[in-house]
């Protein structure tokens, strides 16, 4: 399946199948929690780090569900399709964004989404301590979803983010890898 | 008078000068004297840094989001997950409850911020181009107009409609009690409550941003959330405002001058 049919899924389910929400109720929601983290653990930023890519991990292994049943696609012949699917479709669908997919390795094993938009991090501005511009990856949530919704479909992957505007850099980029493919049906890690 | 956020500020604004201020009455009288040199890295004004294509909040319009769509399903899994969070970490519901307004609370204030931004935007917008016209953020003065925003304004912007009830206490003991009724709560959709918590209401959430809000007024109060189910709306939930004594001594004062 090509990027453009992706896309075209995308935004048919969008408009025809989704309850919608503001925006904003899911920036200021997902800010919360940020900061309710950071204030529980003393900004140790790595530790918040850790912590929102648990809750993503959680909220993935549910998630894919979902996914599933809105956009009733099947598998995905390799993981490039893989790729798109996550941006143009499952991005679209959750959070009606849907970042580029690039920078791929030769081996077909990795690749990139970079954000021209993100709606997690609308009307953020990460603390001027010194050090939450280095340590914090403020939408690390996103990473912990990706990883729980494709252990759920046989997939082990690694991703985290590599930039972030809210860092100071020029574009917001999470790296993706693949790990393997779960061959067994394993029960899912207790998180 | 506004509390203090009782939260740690994700903003940076308001800290950033903290250690520059050498005028502040606390460290002219005791402390000891700051060392008059700069740090050994002087620091720009803000220690943060910007992307070179500036896409910082600041060069971002804040009406941009205004009309913005996201999934329900998002905010739902955003919200069972702050829920869960704060589970691990409380005993028992009243205890959890709290935690849920405490989250809510710095929300409050800030949605208040942008609650007075768009009423004067749209409303000098409407009046074309005039500037002169333009008129100054209708902060409210009085209980009633404060509540009037809450269950208007504030009510569309959260969740795209307005509460559906506001009532005044009827009983003479209790006239700085007021309550404001959500038939079916967007943040308890997708919530079902195990039998041993069923007190619990995880619209404690939005109490807290209630509160932030009246708080943020100036109007002292304190929020909580109810469990009213009708055979109609099951999730049904009151809110309920009691407002300080101050406030209401201000309440009395403002009626005989007559302010609106």
């Amino acid at each position: 399946m090509s990027a453009t049919k992706a896309s075209r899924i995308g935004e048919e389910i969008w408009k025809t199948r989704i309850d919608k929400v503001n925006a904003e109720l899911v920036t200021l929601t997902y800010g919360t929690i940020v900061a309710q983290l950071c204030q529980d653990y003393n900004s140790d930023y790595q530790e918040v780090n850790k912590q929102l890519e648990k809750m993503g991990h959680n909220i993935g292994m549910r998630l894919i569900e979902d996914f599933l049943a809105k956009s009733g696609v099947g598998r995905c012949a390799n993981f490039r399709e893989t790729a798109d699917m996550i941006a143009k479709v499952g991005f679209k669908i959750f959070l009606n964004v849907a970042p580029t997919v690039t920078n791929w390795t030769s081996d077909n094993n990795q690749f990139s989404l970079i954000f021209d938009e993100n709606p997690l991090a609308d009307f953020v501005e990460l603390p001027d301590d010194g050090r939450a511009q280095d340590e914090l990856w403020f939408s690390n949530i996103l990473c912990g979803v990706l990883r729980g919704a494709l252990e759920m479909v046989q997939m082990q992957i690694e991703a985290h983010f590599v930039s972030d505007v809210l860092r100071g850099d020029d574009t917001t980029e999470m790296r993706v890898s693949l790990v393997r493919y779960i061959e067994d049906e394993m029960p899912p890690e207790e998180e | 008078m506004a509390a203090p956020p009782r939260h740690v500020s994700m903003l940076s604004i308001s800290n950033s000068n903290s250690n520059s201020n050498a005028g502040t009455p606390q460290s002219t009288s005791s402390e000891k004297p700051q060392t008059p040199q700069p740090p050994s890295t002087p620091q720009p004004t803000s220690g943060l840094r910007v992307p070179s294509n500036r896409k910082t909040i600041y060069d971002r319009h804040l009406n941009r989001s205004r009309n913005a769509e996201s999934s329900r399903a998002s905010f739902a899994y955003l919200f069972a997950e702050m829920v869960a969070y704060a589970q691990r970490r409380v005993k028992g519901i009243q205890d959890l409850e709290k935690k849920l307004n405490e989250q809510g609370y710095p929300l409050g204030l800030r949605l208040l911020d942008l609650l007075f931004y768009r009423s004067t935007s749209t409303s000098s917008s409407a009046l074309s181009s005039s500037s002169t016209s333009s008129s100054p953020p209708n902060r409210p003065l009085r209980i009633l107009p404060l509540l009037h925003l809450i269950h208007g304004p504030l009510w569309r912007l959260l969740f795209q409609r307005s509460a559906d009830a506001l009532e005044h206490s009827v009983s003479p003991d209790t006239p700085n009690e007021y309550m404001i009724t959500d038939n079916d709560p967007l943040v308890n959709t997708y919530i079902s409550v195990p039998r041993e918590l069923n007190m619990l209401n995880c619209a404690a959430f939005i109490a807290g941003v209630i509160e932030g809000v009246c708080d943020g007024c100036g109007f002292e109060a304190k929020v909580s959330a109810h469990n009213q189910p009708t055979e109609m709306w099951p999730s049904r939930t009151v809110f309920l405002l009691r407002f300080g004594d101050s406030v209401m001594e201000r309440e009395k004062v403002l009626e005989r001058a007559g302010v609106k």
